[in-house]
């Protein structure tokens, strides 16, 4: 177990190494003169020179990617332009509304998905299967940014139901929760449509293994058959599915954050891009990075919990 | 009493290429407290029977005629699915071909075994000790902490012994055991066999016992159906089948067995030609393509010639003195 996760953070840390060398390449391969965006048209030359001198330009490439590479191992994503505040700090602060919003997404997809799936699965070919089958080809289709104007439009306008910007009152969870509805039902719905498929197709495999003929052929309820001798195998390809789709949801949290004006680091890289702001969008860019392989292992380790085959080869 | 009697039963599958009539016009009993052995090739039908009984047919599976009496009071095919879900279990229970996949992989054995006895008034120790007991029984080791474990920390052998004791946990007044011993090497294949007796006997169950291994089958069994591309061609006492076989099928069955051979026979004889297609069958006798003793008269359906009481044999030369006869 112990020697696995030691395995898994090595792998880990190896990724997010090639994710900082990529992502270093395509800041230094960008057009144009860092200082000088930073400054803008009206600055003189001595103090491009200046900045240039400050943020390490002068060095030769292997010496900024090195001084780029122990600096984000120790924390140090550089400061901002504007204000000269760590871009860790900047990122830190936005980071929990994001969290939260990912979190609200997969809640949505797993508390709607896997019912669905699990009763499309148990009245295969019947009307139900059809249009659980049908909607989640819909909700897979439509772009959530789509998702999440028109439920900002419907919810929040027409219905004046929920909220419609922001990330509520700070303090105050009720106000939070609700403010959290909308955005994260964008992010989440279109992964309802894909755990809803895949948790259908490997219900109907499961369903055929000999030993749920065997707990049939003990007379076993068939709602402990279907949730506890079926599903909690049934699940295990959604959980790594998951795993990967949380790539996948936070681009769509940065839609959801503009639509919605909430902050979180999506809106924060956004607007960093808009203003050039580039050690911010560095900085994002690989905390989310960070993120994605950390949250990639939890997913791993939920299937050892869930999958005793598994835990025993850790 | 009679626990199963099964009288004309037809079970066909609806594949894409038509129906495949899997079970033609089979008829046998299991008497109260007998063991009753079901041998025959693959493919003839043997699961499909289980399933037939135990309600448990594939969705393209259909029981299109016949009856099964169970107990001589319930007929399974026409029960409903709750009162059938009553008797899978506690009175008829299974113990399936497929020791690898036949327990759960995610949950530990001793859940399992708790689970199936969700019925019990018994507290969750009382059903506890009974699982370790029944596993004790079959001669599993350190039983209280192989209750923790799960399927794949067992061996092929363990796992079709805790299928054993799962099964006979219940006390059911029907156990069904398909090939339960084909993932064990020879000594523990007879240690089963034993115990699988002396189990029968302590609580007073019927078996119906599924094997291809002869030897096993005249070993355990008191009686014995021979099966044939989903018919029953012959069945009696275990004495009259081995002693006396009367369909040339059974007769070529003995020959073939391994067993049987003498240690200088380098290739086991087998029966030439192959089962015909059940979705053709032809309107005559099902064997009449391999069967060294065919007639003209072979191309009409065989009658279920009575040999004596009880010993029955669906062929037209049945009656007539054979050469094989009398192997010892
Ligand atoms: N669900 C199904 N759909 C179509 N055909 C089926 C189905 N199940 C079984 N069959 C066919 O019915 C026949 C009997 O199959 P069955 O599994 O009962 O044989 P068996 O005697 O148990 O064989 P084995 O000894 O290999 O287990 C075979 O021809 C098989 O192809
Ligand atoms: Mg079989």
């Amino acid at each position: 177990m112990l020697t696995y996760f030691v395995k898994r953070l090595g792998l880990a840390a190896v990724i997010v190494s090639v994710a900082m060398f990529l992502l270093f390449c395509m800041i230094y391969l960008i057009p144009g003169d860092p200082a000088s965006v930073a400054l803008g048209p009206r600055a003189t030359e001595e103090m491009r020179a200046a900045l240039r001198e400050k943020m390490g330009l002068n060095q030769p490439v292997i010496l900024q990617f090195w001084n780029f590479y122990v600096g984000a191992w120790t924390g140090d994503l550089g400061e901002e332009v504007l204000s000269g505040r760590p871009v860790m700090t900047v990122v830190l602060e936005q980071l929990p509304f994001t969290l939260a919003l990912i979190a609200g997404g997969i809640t949505w997809s797993v508390a709607l998905g896997i019912p669905l799936g699990c009763w499309a699965a148990v009245s295969r070919g019947s009307t139900a299967d059809r249009i659980v089958g049908i909607l989640s080809v819909a909700v897979i289709a439509v772009p959530s940014f789509v998702i999440a104007i028109y439920a900002l439009l419907i919810f929040a306008v027409q219905l004046r139901w929920l909220p419609a910007i922001g990330a509520g009152e700070p303090g105050n969870l009720g106000d939070q929760l609700t403010h959290l509805i909308l955005p994260s039902l964008a992010v989440g719905l279109g992964w309802v449509g894909y755990i809803a498929r895949m948790v259908r197709a490997s219900m109907l495999e499961v369903l055929e293994a000999s030993h749920i003929r065997t707990a049939r052929a003990f007379g076993l309820p068939d709602r402990m058959i279907t949730y506890r001798y079926a599903l909690s195998i049934a699940i295990l390809p959604t959980v790594t599915l998951l795993g990967v789709g949380i790539g996948q949801m936070l681009s769509s949290a940065v839609f959801a954050e503009i639509v919605f004006a909430r902050p979180g680091v999506g809106k924060l890289v956004y607007d960093a891009i808009l203003t050039r702001n580039f050690p911010v969008v560095t900085g994002t860019v690989l905390v989310t990075t960070v993120l994605f392989v950390l949250l990639n292992l939890v997913a791993d380790l939920i299937i050892g919990a869930l999958d005793p085959r598994v835990r025993s080869s850790f | 009493m009679t626990t199963l009697a099964i009288n004309n039963l037809n079970v066909t599958f609806s594949t894409e290429a038509g129906p495949l009539h899997a079970l033609k016009n089979v008829t046998f009993d299991i008497p109260e407290n007998r063991i009753v052995g079901i041998v025959g090739e693959s493919g003839c039908g043997k699961s499909t029977l289980i399933n037939a009984i135990l309600g448990l047919l594939a969705d393209n599976g259909t029981v299109d005629d016949g009856s099964i009496l169970f107990e001589g009071a319930d007929e399974l095919t026409t029960l409903s699915a709750s009162r059938m879900r009553d008797l899978r279990g506690p009175r008829i229970s299974t113990v399936f071909q497929d020791p690898m996949g036949a327990l759960n992989p995610v949950i530990s054995v001793g859940r399992q075994m708790i689970n199936i006895q969700y019925r019990s008034d018994l507290s969750k120790e009382e059903k506890t000790q009974r699982a370790i007991d029944m596993l004790e029984l079959v001669r599993i080791p350190d039983a209280r902490a192989a209750l923790g474990r799960y399927p794949h920390q067992f061996s092929g052998g363990m796992k079709q012994r805790i299928a054993i004791a799962m099964a006979l946990m219940m006390e059911p007044a029907l156990l069904i055991a398909d090939e339960p011993t084909t993932a064990l090497d020879a000594t523990l294949e007879v240690t089963t066999i034993e115990l699988l007796k002396d189990l029968q006997q302590e609580i007073g169950c019927s078996v119906m016992f599924i094997s291809h291994h002869l030897g096993v089958i005249a070993e355990l069994c008191d009686d014995v159906v021979v099966m044939y591309a989903g018919e029953v061609v012959e069945r009696g006492t275990t004495r009259q089948i081995f002693q006396n076989p009367r369909h040339p099928y059974t007769a070529r069955l003995l020959e073939c067995d391994p067993a049987r051979q003498s240690e200088r026979t380098r290739h086991l004889p087998t029966i030439p030609g192959e089962i015909p297609d059940l979705r053709a069958r032809p309107p005559g006798c099902i064997f009449a393509n391999r069967c060294h003793r065919v007639q003209p008269a072979c191309t009409a359906p065989p009658p279920d010639a009575v040999i004596v009481d009880g010993h029955i044999a669906r062929c037209f030369v049945a009656n007539e003195p054979t050469e094989v006869g009398g192997i010892a």
